[in-house]
């Protein structure tokens, strides 16, 4: 286990958390490591929570549980902050990275005392800005890319542009919003 | 060269049936399941396999037509879980018992009630006296490398019996992780046609397949259906030799994993075998003899060998995904017990049920395990000899 | 040879029997004699027959042969008296006798 970085996603059912981790499972296999992207179902509907997770590693992964002290927490949808314990056990030499029009130092008071960092970025606005609709995962992806360092920026955003054309082949029309949803997210994440 | 992916459990299945190309699919949907007759018709409709996908009203219905292709002299599989399985029941006896090669991709579920979509093994538990074949994974690798080899095993003239490859429902069936393919055309020399000598679609040799029989024949038939099942052993070891010179990746009844000088050992199957691989190394670091015996192979059930592997240990943990309602544990405890004493091991070896509805196995747990094995022999200490891992009391 | 089913019988070793009781050949049950279990016997009356054929069909059996549009004597060996023949026939040219 030792290098693995392990990172939680929370997400509500439709908003593409679960994609989400599939496609950094997806960067992160191209750059040659060994990869883990997984969901947990709940109630398995439209807006309840749900959780996903990675594990990435520079050697093959054998632990087949959940993530119970992640090094990184990506939260899709501010408004699960509350309901859900987002910050449990993540460690605090880690990160969290929150869709939120706010700043990190406004959402702090609301993460039961957790001290390590913590990074926002209005995905939503992004998405909408470049996609027209909230699509949050994408901006979020690269949000995570960004803070993590798993992937160099150049790289990432010409793995994703492959994926997207393989992903969107019947919608070629989308790629280049998702692909300015990727930039701005890169840029505009902050600590 | 293999051909480095990453493909969640489902799709590696997917990906071996596309490779193989079977004759007949007849499918029903169930979570977690549905992805595989999904990407199946899918490779259909893009015209990369002519499997002929028959859309059924239910399990019960897959299995009937399974049985119905299997019979014609067809390669046939069909995909379910849970409470599909159960759909199923009637028509698995009468697939083993008629002595019809097909394959079943189970994504083991728990079954209903209370309803719940996630892993446990209550499904493929209930059916381990069917008389199929089981085989079991721990990752999307094991799954997709056992799929290659089930017809293999199958449709051997010295087995003839129906095979069920599972896997963990969720935690790899919908999981993605790195895994080895290998090229299509290795794998189709590899599995080979299918040849059947006797098939109901030949007209040069008329047959009938499942006639009533009487008492004077009933058993006799049972007797020849169990030999099939001891010959299975040997088909198993030798389709996994001829696997290892092709991919050199080994496969036996089971993996022993830190074993051989181990004074404490769990016995379990699946996907949380790699967790407690996990719990074995940083045990092993701090200077803990401990071990694992992983089991592939649930039937035909290698008991004597099971035995065999484990008798040096204190004591061993048998570790069951399902439970069997005896009121004492499931079902692999009962069986790794049995054949403990038939090899008059002295061995203790304990009861646990863990992961039912897909509740979490970590390497806390799996720690926790050793360390109540190791009280109990060390320090003398009673420990409950049946007990369910995580349970909140 | 397993393959060879009339070598099976109620006496046969497990050994002898065709895995999964598959049965190799076409109309194996013409080899079984299944009139052995009659209890009663239809008899047909030539003189009331006007041969409209309505008997063969009904048979479940198949043992009233027909050979250029006439019925021929019931094929005795594999006839189990159901009297259904002798039901359907409006002309009372069949009727069920007692025993064999």
């Amino acid at each position: 286990m030792k290098d693995t970085i392990e990172i939680r996603w929370h997400g509500r059912g439709g908003q593409g958390a679960k994609t989400a981790a599939l496609l950094l499972a997806d960067v992160a296999f191209k750059t040659g490591k060994y990869v883990q992207g997984f969901p947990e179902y709940g109630p398995e509907r439209m807006g309840a929570p749900i959780t996903a997770y990675n594990r990435i590693s520079s050697f093959p992964i054998r632990v087949h549980s959940n993530i119970y002290t992640p090094k990184y927490v990506v939260v899709v949808d501010e408004s699960l902050i509350g309901p859900v314990d987002v910050t449990a056990g993540l460690k605090e030499d880690g990160a969290i990275i929150v869709n939120t029009p706010e700043s990190p130092d406004e959402i702090r008071p609301l993460l039961n005392g957790y001290s390590g960092k913590i990074y926002t970025l209005d995905a939503k606005e992004i998405s909408i800005r470049t996609l027209g609709a909230n699509f949050p995962n994408s901006p979020m992806l690269a949000a995570i890319v960004a803070v993590s360092g798993i992937m160099e920026e150049h790289a990432f955003m010409k793995e994703m542009e492959t994926s997207y054309h393989h992903k969107f082949a019947k919608k070629p029309e989308v790629i280049e919003g998702n692909m300015n949803a990727l930039k701005l997210a890169f840029k505009e994440v902050t600590k | 060269m293999a051909i480095r992916e990453r493909l969640s459990g489902n799709e590696a299945v997917a990906y071996a049936i596309r490779q193989i190309n079977p004759d007949v699919m007849p499918a029903f949907p169930i979570t977690p399941s549905t992805e595989i007759p999904q990407y199946v018709s899918t490779f259909i409709a893009n015209g990369e396999i002519d499997t002929e996908f028959i859309p059924v009203e239910s399990e019960h219905s897959a299995m009937s037509a399974a049985i119905g292709a299997s019979a014609a002299g067809c390669r046939v599989l069909t995909a379910t879980s849970s409470c599909g399985m159960a759909l199923m029941w009637e028509e698995l006896y009468v697939a083993a018992s008629n002595r019809l090669p097909l394959a079943l991709a189970l994504v083991n579920r728990a079954l209903s009630g209370p309803i719940n979509i996630n892993c446990d093994h209550s499904d493929s538990m209930g059916a381990r006296d069917t008389g199929w074949i089981q085989i079991y994974a721990e990752n999307n690798q094991e799954a997709y490398d056992n799929f290659v080899q089930a017809y293999r095993i199958s449709e051997h003239k010295d087995v003839r019996l129906p095979i069920m490859i599972c896997q963990d429902g969720f935690i790899t069936s919908h999981a993605v992780e790195n895994i080895e393919l290998i090229e299509d055309e290795k794998v189709k020399a590899f599995v080979g046609e299918y040849e059947p000598e006797q098939y109901l679609l030949n007209p040069q040799m008329p047959m009938a397949v499942g006639p009533y029989a009487t008492s004077p024949f009933y058993m006799e038939t049972k007797m020849l259906q169990n030999e099939a099942m001891i010959h299975a052993r040997k088909v198993i070891l030798d389709v996994a030799a001829d696997f290892k010179e092709m991919t050199g990746r080994s496969y036996g009844f089971f993996e022993s994993y830190r074993l051989e000088d181990a004074d404490y050992a769990i016995v379990m199957i699946g996907s949380a075998a790699g967790t407690t691989k996990e719990a074995i190394d940083e045990l092993r670091e701090a200077g803990k003899k401990v071990g694992l015996l992983k089991i592939r192979v649930f039937r035909p059930f290698p008991g004597e060998e099971i035995a065999n592997a484990l008798k040096h240990t204190k004591a061993v943990a048998i570790l069951d995904r399902s439970e069997g309602f005896r009121a004492g544990g499931g079902p692999l405890s009962a069986e790794v017990k049995e054949h403990l004493y038939d090899i008059h091991a002295s061995t203790r070896a304990v009861s646990y049920i863990y992961g039912l509805g897909g509740r979490d196995y970590t390497t806390v747990e799996a720690k926790e395990v050793y360390r109540q094995l190791e009280d109990m022999i060390e320090n003398g200490t009673n420990i409950p000899q049946y007990q369910y891992i995580g349970l909140r009391k | 040879m397993k393959s060879d089913i009339s070598k099976i019988h109620e006496k046969s070793k497990y050994t002898d029997i065709t895995p999964g009781n598959q049965i190799y050949g076409g109309g194996t049950s013409k080899a079984f004699n299944t009139g052995e279990w009659r209890t009663s016997t239809p008899v047909l009356d030539e003189s009331k027959c006007v041969h409209c054929l309505l008997c063969a069909p009904v048979c479940p059996d198949s043992c009233i042969p027909v050979v250029s549009g006439k019925r021929l004597a019931f094929d005795l060996e594999h006839c189990k008296g159901c009297g259904i023949c002798a039901y359907q026939c409006k002309f009372g040219a069949i009727t069920m006798r007692e025993g064999k």
